[in-house]
């Protein structure tokens, strides 16, 4: 079964970007017009996040998006929907990023289903551990043909990053620092090691760097050591202060990749 | 090892676990692995007992309440745990964790707090023992419990208001959590009740099981009989009653009673009662049960109680509560408030209003006259005098 985030990685292995925004902000429906700009404007792949109360794992500006995609009323149903208008048009790979509540008051088994039905390719659940999603879910991630993230840190162990290399289906997400989402300035020394550290051990599996990416300087320097990287909290900046969606998410994405 | 407390993966039934981000994992799993080996050190013990002994004023009272008693025509037995040093049951807690943290070499803590008891307990320690401490506290909360907030800073505590959601108990252990994500390897998170991913509410279940030894030899030489008919404890998230119920648990004579705080009533729309109201869900790292929409957000509890105002209760409660080994029931801000006036009319003790959801629920039962009801009175009513005179009915 074909996979759109497999076929990219086979294809493309350099400078790959990725963009987060929460579905719903800053209004209920710009998840669809967002997707669409972010493809036009050259975006590799797409990572929707489903807003969560206590997204523990954010900083403020994913933490002040997720607060109003609520009040606006998105929820699970209402993104798979609108995953399947985009699916329409957009060509490249969907992933949805989630806490895992709101996946499970949905149904973990239907949501699988349900999301790949939309056209989604691949998950990121970063409070779900590898002991659950191995023993519960694999099977049924591989039936739907959706692949899966983890996530590693700086201070992850090498016998732990090898671990979740083998849980992971599609590519890893190595987070740049010991911290929450957020821009940061520039990468320091210490990170740069890591991600030579993490480059050197040969993974079986691709990794995107995310967490302090911001413009084309933080994004090269990151892709220099890895497949590519993902940015989250820049964009939602961005995508608070957009007087025209549209036309300023393509202009950032191509000022991005430069 | 019981049915009812932690399997060697973390879990109580379906609940517990440790459903934490990756950049969290290598600090909780430092806990997982250390912190049985500490604990039972003779070193630890040692350590560990004289605190409890000398600074927090340990054993506390088995007080026979005498014309509460006569009321409820039983036999009423209160654990003076309003008795502890700062005022309640949580410093129990924090002086194991400070003592366990230093063995882990960490030189700074963190910790949360809603109305700020486990945050002046926190200080307290941190003060004792030297250590750097932040406590992140909900703006609300700060506004609405500012004699702690002051305590805390008297101890030398920087507190932090947490300004995210709906900016009390829930929203400041999320930025303690951020917190630890940021500061992954000097510093040492002290949650303050039986929730968290394993192990801390396995951890502190064993801190606060002092509780429950203590009764039941109190009892042995009271009335020559560790086993009460009932014990009575209020649940929040749940760690004075973990404390009052441990060393029960296999005797299932013992009826063990948790009181959730029903606020305006259970079905009112404002309330904590989140064995009638909540679902099976993942909140601050473990499966709990959880009050929330059908989108799995997580709704804003209320209680009259500060400490009781939490969505959900932990791992081991909602194992209990599912298997039926611990009967809950709830009482609202008012049958509370009555039971605290009632308390201090009938036995010259003001409770903290957490501890007066555990009286309030005596009403609900039929004692026989020989019964033995042990209630687990958490803390002292000081910190609520505010409450008391808004409520004003006395």
């Amino acid at each position: 079964m074909k996979n759109r985030i497999t076929e990219l990685f086979s294809k493309k292995k350099d400078n790959l970007l990725n963009v987060y925004y929460t579905a719903g902000y800053p209004k209920l429906n710009d998840t669809i017009v967002i997707a669409k700009a972010l493809e036009a404007g050259g975006a590799d792949l797409i990572e929707i996040g489903i807003p969560f109360s206590d997204p523990v794992a954010d900083g403020p500006t994913i933490q002040a998006s997720n607060k109003v995609a609520i009040d606006n009323g998105m929820n699970v149903s209402l993104l798979l929907a609108q995953v399947r208008t985009i699916r329409k048009d957009v060509k490249i790979p969907i992933i949805l990023m989630g806490y895992l509540n709101p996946v499970m008051q949905y149904g973990v088994e239907k949501f699988v289903k349900d999301a790949s039905a939309a056209g989604v390719d691949g998950l990121i659940l970063p409070d779900m551990p590898i002991h659950v999603y191995e023993e519960e879910f694999k099977e049924l991630f591989h039936q739907h043909n959706l692949c899966n993230t983890f996530l590693i840190s700086p201070t992850t162990s090498e016998e732990r990053i090898r671990k979740i290399d083998h849980a992971t289906h599609g590519f890893i997400y190595a987070v740049s620092s010991s911290s929450i989402t957020g821009a940061k300035g520039e990468f320091t020394q210490g990170q740069l090691d890591y991600f030579k550290r993490l480059k050197d051990l040969k993974l079986n599996n691709p990794f995107m760097i995310g967490f302090g990416i911001s413009n084309n300087a933080s994004f090269k320097k990151a892709a220099a050591y890895s497949a590519g990287a993902i940015v989250g909290s820049a964009f939602i900046t961005l995508l608070g202060e957009a007087k025209d969606l549209d036309s300023e998410i393509q202009a950032f994405v191509k000022s991005l990749k430069g | 090892m019981s049915k009812y407390t932690v399997d060697e993966r973390g879990y109580y039934g379906q609940f517990g676990g440790a459903y934490i981000p990756e950049m969290l994992y290598p600090n909780v799993e430092e806990l997982r692995q250390n912190y049985l080996s500490i604990i039972e050190s003779a070193d630890f013990k040692k350590e560990f007992d004289l605190l409890l002994r000398t600074y927090v004023g340990r054993p506390t009272p088995l007080y026979f309440a005498n014309r509460l008693s006569e009321k409820y025509k039983t036999k009423i037995y209160l654990k003076r745990e309003d008795l502890c040093h700062t005022g309640a049951h949580k410093v129990n807690n924090t002086i194991g964790q400070i003592l366990l943290a230093k063995r882990l070499g960490k030189q700074k803590i963190i910790a949360e707090t809603g109305a700020g008891q486990h945050g002046v307990a926190t200080a307290t320690v941190c003060a004792l023992m030297g250590m750097e401490c932040i406590v992140y506290m909900g703006k609300v909360d700060m506004e609405r419990q500012k004699p702690n907030v002051e305590r805390m800073r008297i101890l030398g505590t920087k507190v932090v208001p947490a300004l995210s959601g709906s900016m009390t108990l829930k929203d400041a252990t999320n930025e303690a959590m951020r917190h630890w994500i940021n500061n992954p390897t000097d510093t040492h998170y002290i949650i303050g009740s039986v929730v968290g991913p394993h192990p801390y509410p396995d951890m502190v279940a064993r801190f606060q099981s002092v509780i429950s030894a203590e009764i039941k030899s109190q009892l042995q030489s009271e009335i020559g009989n560790p086993f009460p008919d009932y014990v009575f404890a209020c649940v929040g998230g749940g760690s004075n009653a973990a404390g009052a119920f441990y060393h029960y648990l296999n005797d299932e004579h013992v009826t063990l009673v948790g009181v959730e705080a029903a606020g305006k009533g259970v079905d009112s729309g404002e309330s904590a009662a989140t064995t009638a109201l909540g679902k099976i869900g993942v909140l601050h790292g473990s499966k709990m049960l959880l009050m929330q929409t059908l989108d799995g957000q997580v709704v804003e509890p209320h209680s009259i109680s500060a400490g009781l105002d939490y969505p959900g209760i932990g791992p081991m409660h909602a194992h209990l509560f599912d298997v039926g080994r611990v009967k809950f029931v709830s009482a609202t801000d008012d049958e509370s408030m009555n039971a605290g006036i009632e308390l201090s009319r009938h036995e010259g003790i003001i409770p903290a209003i957490e501890s007066a959801h555990a009286l309030a629920a005596l009403k609900q039962f039929e004692f026989a006259e020989d019964d033995v009801v042990v209630v687990n009175l958490s803390g002292r009513g000081d910190k609520d005098l505010e409450t008391y005179i808004r409520w004003g009915k006395y």
